[in-house]
């Protein structure tokens, strides 16, 4: 049903759109066609220009240049609005609920139509309103409660409230940035089977993603971006994408026309013996996490897993002093740190790539000079006294981050808000790099970065662990846990229930740790003997 | 400070990977394109421009808007223009008065302006300007001591009288997260009250001839006037000083690094190490303690005495003045300047053109609103354009030349 013809009108039809961002050429006279009722992929590179096509398709930023056609009627939307009561829904990159409403209360928002007059005068039915989220909820099998607030959701949920939100006026066309970014597993395939029961009411869906897999199962057809330009399209409807023989050449042709090489691999790596650099003992927060004990050695990377919310962030949060450990010891190189200050955790080697780059990574409206310092204005680098802030070795430290790292950027002058989602990642895990760290919390390291990025983040953390310091990742996407990690412990409850090398790793047994089918089979590693762990690593 | 010893972790410098450190060597070395330069100096130039076409529409506005209470009350547009350039601007005599009211304006705005970059709302600061006033009047009366030492200790007094009333919101704030705009707005009445107190009939420090005021500080221990037969007074240099410490301080310092960092993103810079509570209260006394450096000069360059109603509401402009000139410490010359020359000329323009000079007050609190608007204005700015830009497309297509 979704081969797309020539011959009918496209859902979505842009011709010629050309935007300039001062001295950035984001799109370049690109001109797409979307079938209705398909899922169309958008593939690209951090900074190919994917968010700002798609923005200017709903009327958020305006082009230079070109035309908008929506069922074969040209548009120009002025805002997002309009777009919005034209039927074309869209889902951010990042969340733009308001955590302290409730979902229906997000879902109402901005969405009253009529006259001034008639908007302060009339009554605001939330019941309606709510009543109506649960039959959609329901209808796409989200299970969200509609007067739950943002703020108790977890990210799943969230992202299941944005598409809410984009459907809400009844889209017709919905585009998705990155919607799985920062789901888990699971998560991500129960939005797969919405978005297949969207096709097949008709919806027409635009996917930007970075993940293969996800565009392989999904997709009817893919386009993809490079510097701004189309360099390529690809049919994917009626592809036995099921077999590898066909599905390899098609994914290494996309990943070739996206980043101009084949997909780097990474380096083999070998176990590696090193002192205990990170050593928690019966560390708890009093609440959600806890007591715990974890160790990990110079030259290994340890991946902690487990569903979002049984106290990863907790434990990120006690490893860097942001939060009060009630009872236990978190020793870093042979120094109880547990009650130090969180700068001087950093001054020691601790370093922290964080989870939600917008609450805790980054400052958007500051240059990206002043986002590369976060962290740095104590002593030596740039800070000879405390009269003083180097504002030329910032600079200089800037352009390497960005040339090291090939964050796109025409200026580190620029605020961060203008960089992409990628190229801001790629800056946050540049600038904790360049702490020399003993240990790295990496908290999703490679999210929202494309495949080469991706790769060359991993690639880094390995290269830190070669060097002999220690590397705990936080990651939802086990793959990436597959490829780099040596051990893994799964968390759940705030309890460590399984730990695994990564010779043994089994995924059923992972997640049958996480979702504690298993509970009372799983080794208790805060009561098993420190020594005995250790002889096992 | 903490002691550094670099041998042992955690003491008190960033780390910094050896191979970056070469890199950046490296790079410090390299011979740069002069392309770069010039790209840098173009986007310098671009932001500038950007920054005054902003400053200009806004201040614009404001005047427009302000016309028709103008034109209410009767006047004469070309008289009222003439008289207020006349009180302005129009002889040295004129240009002095301006330069006068703009010092404590200026150093005033300096204090809104840095506790609005650290995202502290400092509403505070006509409070700690009168408190700092009070202090330094009080020192110059009542302590004896050489000219030059007891200026400077009038000074001091005074940054540490507006640093003291800027305290208890700090504390607050810091530990107990009571809303900054509360307790610094009670401040005030509570500074205003001290000091109406402190000059009363039954006050301690009440001048024995002069009602409400201090006993005169001796003349050579006053700041010294720098232009012949006018009011202006040393107190423009401190200001002028003043604005090169603060951008100083806020750009190429680290505690200035933490303040911008706490106001920007809280959450980014707790995950980064600073301490939320002292980066708070720092802010907060700095930004007391120069309020207080207003009500001080003020005091010492202009009455030579503390009285009650020394203040023409300085503390309450200055939030205009920093708004206007969108927390920029340099920028805010101009912006004070500017509030100064409607002072000045709202002077002529009541005597001349019969314009109240209240209408000051209206050109202030319209230069807020269209700060505060500013995003809507932009907004509507980009549509504009954006219409344009379509109709020309129109004409274009259907062969119409316009
Ligand atoms: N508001 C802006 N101001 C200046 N430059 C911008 C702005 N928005 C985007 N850009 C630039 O335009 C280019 C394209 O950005 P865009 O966000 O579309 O990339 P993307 O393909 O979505 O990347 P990612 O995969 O990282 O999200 C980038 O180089 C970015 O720096
Ligand atoms: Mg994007």
């Amino acid at each position: 049903m979704s081969a797309p013809s020539v011959h009918k009108a496209a859902a979505i039809r842009l011709t010629g759109i050309d935007k300039r961002f001062g001295a950035v050429h984001a799109n370049r006279a690109i001109d797409l066609s979307v079938a209705p009722g398909s899922i169309h992929g958008l593939l690209g590179e951090n900074g190919a220009g994917k968010s700002t096509l798609m923005k200017i398709l709903f009327g958020m930023i305006h082009a230079d240049e070109g035309r908008v056609e929506i069922d074969g009627t040209p548009v120009a939307f002025r805002s997002s609005a309009e777009a919005l009561s034209a039927g074309i829904g869209m889902v951010q990159q990042h969340f733009s609920l308001i955590p302290a409403f409730s979902v229906v209360e997000n879902l109402i928002m901005g969405r009253a139509r009529g006259s001034v007059l008639s908007r302060l005068t009339r009554k605001l039915d939330l019941k309606a309103a709510a009543e109506r989220a649960q039959e959609l909820s329901d209808r796409f099998g989200f299970g969200i409660d509609p007067l739950a607030k943002v703020a108790t959701l977890s990210v799943g949920a969230r992202q299941k409230v944005e598409i809410l939100k984009a459907l809400w006026g009844g889209a017709r066309t919905l585009v998705l940035d990155e919607p799985t970014a920062a789901l888990s597993p699971p998560e991500a395939d129960e939005l797969y089977a919405v978005l297949h029961r969207l096709r097949s009411e008709g919806t027409t869906i635009v996917l930007i993603s970075h993940k293969m897999p996800e565009i392989m199962h999904l997709c009817d057809r893919v386009t993809v971006l490079r510097d701004g330009a189309v360099v390529g399209e690809a049919e994917l409807a009626g592809q036995a994408l099921d077999e590898p023989a066909v599905r390899q050449p098609i994914e290494a042709a996309l990943v070739n026309m996206m980043i101009g090489r084949d997909k780097p691999e990474l380096p083999e790596r070998a176990p590696l013996e090193g002192p205990v650099i990170l050593d928690i003992r019966g560390l708890t927060d009093g609440t959600r996490l806890g007591p715990i004990d974890l160790k990990v050695h110079g030259g290994e990377i340890v991946a902690v897993v487990g569903v979002e919310g049984n106290g990863q962030s907790e434990l990120v949060e006690l490893l860097m002093g942001l939060r009060k450990a009630r009872d236990g010891m978190i020793g870093i190189d042979n120094h109880n740190v547990v009650d130090w200050p969180t700068q001087r955790r950093l001054d020691a080697g601790l370093a922290h790539i964080s989870e939600d780059r917008h609450a805790t990574g980054v400052a958007d409206t500051m240059s990206l000079i002043d986002n590369a310092s976060i962290g740095f204005v104590d002593g030596a680098p740039f800070s000879g006294s405390p009269l003083s802030l180097s504002q030329k070795q910032r600079r200089i430290f800037t352009e390497v981050l960005i040339e090291q790292h090939k964050v796109r950027t025409p200026s580190p002058d620029l605020p961060m808000a203008s960089l992409s989602g990628g190229n801001q990642q790629k800056l946050v895990v540049g600038r904790e790099l360049a702490r020399a760290p003993r240990l790295m919390i990496a908290a999703q390291p490679t999210r929202g970065l494309d495949i080469g990025s991706t790769v060359a983040v991993q690639d880094a953390l390995l290269r830190l662990r070669a060097e002999g310091n220690a590397v705990l990742l936080l990651s939802l996407d086990l793959n990436e846990v597959f490829a780099i990690a040596d051990r893994l412990v799964v968390l759940r409850k705030g309890r460590i229930v399984g730990t695994m090398q990564s010779a043994d790793f089994d995924i059923d047994q992972i997640g049958r740790w996480m979702s504690g089918a298993v509970e009372h089979v799983a080794t208790k590693p805060e009561e098993t003997d420190p020594q005995t762990l250790e002889a096992a690593s | 400070m903490r002691a550094k010893r670099p041998d042992l972790p955690g003491t008190g410098t960033a780390r910094l990977a050896p191979d970056m450190a070469e890199a950046m060597e490296a790079r410090s070395h390299a011979p740069r394109a002069p392309g770069a330069y010039l790209a840098l100096t173009r986007d310098r130039a671009r932001t500038f421009g950007g920054r005054a076409l902003i400053f200009v529409l806004t201040l614009g506005a404001a005047m427009l808007c302000a016309l028709p209470f103008i034109l209410l009350s009767g006047a004469n547009l070309a008289v009222t223009a003439e008289a207020f350039f006349n009180g302005a601007l129009g002889s040295k005599f004129a240009v002095a008065e301006t330069l006068v009211q703009m010092i404590p304006l200026l150093i005033a705005g300096l204090a809104v302006a840095i506790s609005f970059h650290g995202g502290l709302f400092n509403i505070g600061v006509e409070g700690q300007l009168i408190f700092g006033g009070l202090v330094a009047g009080v020192i110059g009366a009542e302590v004896n001591a050489p000219p030059l030492v007891l200026t400077a200790l009038c000074l001091l007094g005074g940054i540490a009288g507006g640093a003291f009333a800027a305290l208890i919101p700090a504390l607050l704030k810091a530990y107990r997260g009571v809303h900054e705009v509360v307790t610094t707005i009670m401040i005030n009445f509570i500074a205003i009250s001290v000091a109406l107190y402190a000059v009363s009939p039954a006050g301690p420090f009440v001048s024995a001839t002069q009602p409400s005021a201090t006993e005169k500080i001796p003349r050579e221990a006053r700041l010294s006037m720098i232009w012949d037969g006018t009011r202006l007074h040393f107190g423009l240099i401190i200001a002028l000083l003043t604005v090169i410490g603060i951008w100083w301080l806020l750009y190429r310092t680290p505690l200035g690094f933490r303040i911008r960092l706490l106001g920007a993103n809280p959450g980014a810079a707790r995950a980064s190490g600073v301490s939320v509570p002292r980066i708070t209260i720092a802010t907060l006394l700095i930004s007391g303690g120069l309020g207080g450096l207003a009500g001080a000069v003020q005091v010492l360059g202009v009455y030579g005495r503390f009285f009650d109603a020394f203040s023409a509401g300085y503390g309450y402009d200055a939030i205009a003045v920093a708004l206007l000139a969108a927390l920029s410490p340099i920028a805010m010359i101009i912006s004070a300047f500017f509030f100064a020359m409607l002072d000045s000329g709202a002077v002529q323009m009541q005597a001349v053109a019969g314009i109240s000079r209240e209408m000051v007050g209206v050109v202030s609190g319209l230069v807020v609103a269209f700060v505060a608007i500013q995003p809507a204005i932009l907004h509507l700015w980009a549509r504009l354009r954006q219409k344009t830009a379509q109709r020309r497309d129109r004409n274009i297509t259907s062969g119409d030349p316009a």
